[in-house]
């Protein structure tokens, strides 16, 4: 590691919100990997014998069981699963795109940044969730079409955040060391832009995950999202607000684990952006 | 000045534009159609159908139409919405999203930016990490888990206030929504204004102030406060397009009869019309919203009236 690394280890380190964030982020992160071997209940199966039953360890449901009989905590975890997913896929797709155009527009600029910088532009004009909507609109509603159009319009701000960093870095001396050794623009922007725009790239990407779950348990909650029988934090919480005057805990289990682990990602997100030193918003 | 404004004008005026072009062309591009049942519908029908909303025509000659009725200020006819334009239907629900989401933006401001004032004045102190700590709650949780929460709590346990409904003129009925969809904005806003009020509050301008003996409200509201919403200014549009997302599920959980349930309601049943005015409302009035942020830049900040100027 370099000592640069060194460093932003040291003060992320010294930052007790984003250790105990990430602490908590990794508790909630191993029962959601694990959840199904803790507890026996499967994910479809009704107990017809507890309908809405409390939370509580008399019985077998820990965190109680939904209208249908079915056991929260297995629900819970397998939602948070989902929206995992969807979180980490949807973010490594608007990460592969957004610094490829954020790159490729930065380090020609020109006639091509300002054409590129304008579509985004165009883009950006509308709320991200519209586009989405639109897009389920036009495609129907599948997975995978909401894993793509989430990625396809979360590389927004990474594009013009890369572009801004690699306008800044494009006339320094290494960069002209690499043009006259002959070097091709699409080797000079992997192997010396890139890895000089890391830092708020990463510190960016880590505040990218919790938007993009918080985006698709929006849109789960609408419905136009995953759909049952499968399960996101945001179907949950949509069965939960309906449910909230007689039954609040079906509300209020996914609801506050959404909440941890937004918070939590936020939380470690803002201590990365401390620690590694980058201006908000690039 | 004004031709600073007039060119901004000039470019938001193709970027809409753009915007109505493309979703039309997306979603005739889509396979299905609002008139996909379950029941199939006999062929003579379908097409007396598609002749009475004009699908029989060329795709163009049904842009252009559409084109030219939105010139007159016609969305066209709803498909599912039977007996209602969604010039009408937009007509009804605007008004209501329009305050929930007014009311929420000034809520936003108003708490908002004293309190990152106060975070700022307080730097390091406990009075700092506690309202910034609220604040990422407020950035991390999300509306739609707020408002049930809020519901319960005030609604179901309290009895204080209704968890749903609305009643025209009826400020009881606005207070759970319009604070759900105000806290994630409000909370950057402190956010913004602390950052921004620290680095103020550390300029010389400042400093002179202070030593020749102004008391510390009019360093503040005179000198310091301006500079420091530059950071606000720039994060309104944001702040809107993120109430206007906000205001989709709001209104769906607390039974507003506003145009965000249009939007998704229009989405599930492929309400091509519906759909696509509800588009060009809510791009319409998020450019209109840069609009007014670039005049409120000016104000702001002087020196951007020599730089945009030219």
């Amino acid at each position: 590691m370099s000592d640069l690394a060194v460093d932003a280890v040291r003060r992320l380190r010294s930052n007790s919100a984003a250790i105990t964030a990430l602490c908590v982020l990794l508790l909630l992160l191993a029962l959601t990997l694990l959840g199904p071997w803790i507890n026996p209940n499967s994910l479809q199966s009704i107990d017809w014998s507890h309908i809405a039953a409390h939370p509580g360890t008399q019985s077998a449901h820990w965190f109680g069981t939904d209208r249908l009989g079915r056991d929260l905590f297995v629900r819970t975890l397998a939602g948070a699963r989902v929206s995992l997913s969807v979180g980490l896929v949807a973010s490594a797709v608007s990460l592969l795109v957004g610094i490829s155009y954020g790159a490729i527009a930065g380090y020609f600029g020109g006639r091509t940044d300002h054409l590129m910088m304008r579509v985004i532009e165009i883009l950006g004009g509308l709320p991200l969730i519209f586009f989405v909507i639109l897009l389920t609109v036009i495609f129907g509603r599948n997975e995978l079409v909401l894993f793509l159009s989430i990625g396809a319009v979360g590389w927004l701000t990474m594009a013009r955040i890369v572009r801004g960093q690699t306008l800044s870095i494009r006339r320094r001396e290494f960069i002209e060391a690499a043009v006259a050794s002959g070097a091709r623009a699409g080797r000079i922007i992997v192997k010396h832009v890139i890895p000089n725009v890391l830092s708020p790239v990463i510190v960016y990407a880590t505040l990218t995950v919790p938007q993009i779950i918080l985006f698709e348990s929006f849109l789960s909650f609408l419905g136009l999202g995953i759909q049952e029988p499968r399960a996101s934090l945001g179907t949950l919480i949509a069965e939960g607000a309906a449910e909230m005057e007689a039954a609040p805990w079906i509300l209020l289990i996914p609801g506050g684990f959404l909440a941890a682990l937004l918070l939590c990602l936020n939380l470690f997100g803002d201590g990365l952006r401390d620690a590694l030193d980058v201006k908000e918003g690039g | 000045m004004i031709r600073y404004l007039l060119s901004r004008l000039g470019g938001a005026i193709p970027t809409l534009f753009i915007i109505i072009t493309a979703t039309f062309f997306l979603m005739r591009a889509a396979p299905g159609g609002p008139f996909d049942r379950e029941q199939i519908l006999a062929p003579e029908i379908m097409a007396n159908l598609e002749r009475a909303y004009g699908f029989d025509q060329p795709i163009m000659t049904q842009y252009g139409r559409y084109l030219k009725s939105l010139a007159h200020g016609d969305f066209g006819p709803s498909f599912k919405y039977k007996d209602f334009s969604v010039t009408e239907l937009i007509r009804q629900g605007l008004p209501v999203t329009l305050l929930l989401g007014a009311i929420a933006m000034a809520l936003a401001l108003i708490v908002g930016i004293p309190l990152g004032t106060f975070a700022a004045l307080h730097h390091n102190l406990t009075a700092d990490y506690a309202t910034m700590s609220l604040a990422v709650l407020g950035i991390a949780i999300p509306s739609f888990v707020v408002l049930p929460f809020l519901g319960l709590l005030f609604g179901v346990y309290l009895h204080w206030l209704p968890v749903a409904g609305w009643e025209p003129g009826s400020i009881r009925h606005l207070i759970l929504p319009t604070v759900a969809l105000a806290l994630a904005p409000l909370a950057y806003i402190a956010r913004l204004t602390r950052g921004s009020m620290l680095e103020v509050l550390r300029s010389h301008f400042i400093r002179t102030a202070v030593a020749k003996g102004l008391p510390l409200r009019t360093v503040i509201l005179r000198h310091a406060l301006r500079p420091a919403l530059m950071p606000v200014a720039s994060y309104l549009v944001p702040a809107v397009a993120s109430i206007m997302t906000g205001s989709l599920v709001v209104e769906t959980i607390a039974g507003l009869p506003g145009i965000g349930r249009y939007l998704v309601q229009g989405a599930l049943n492929r309400d091509y019309t519906l759909v696509l005015g509800m588009v060009i409302i809510y791009s319409t009035l998020l450019i209109g919203m840069g609009l007014a942020v670039d005049v409120l830049y000016v104000w702001l900040d002087p020196r951007a009236r020599h730089l945009k100027g030219e």
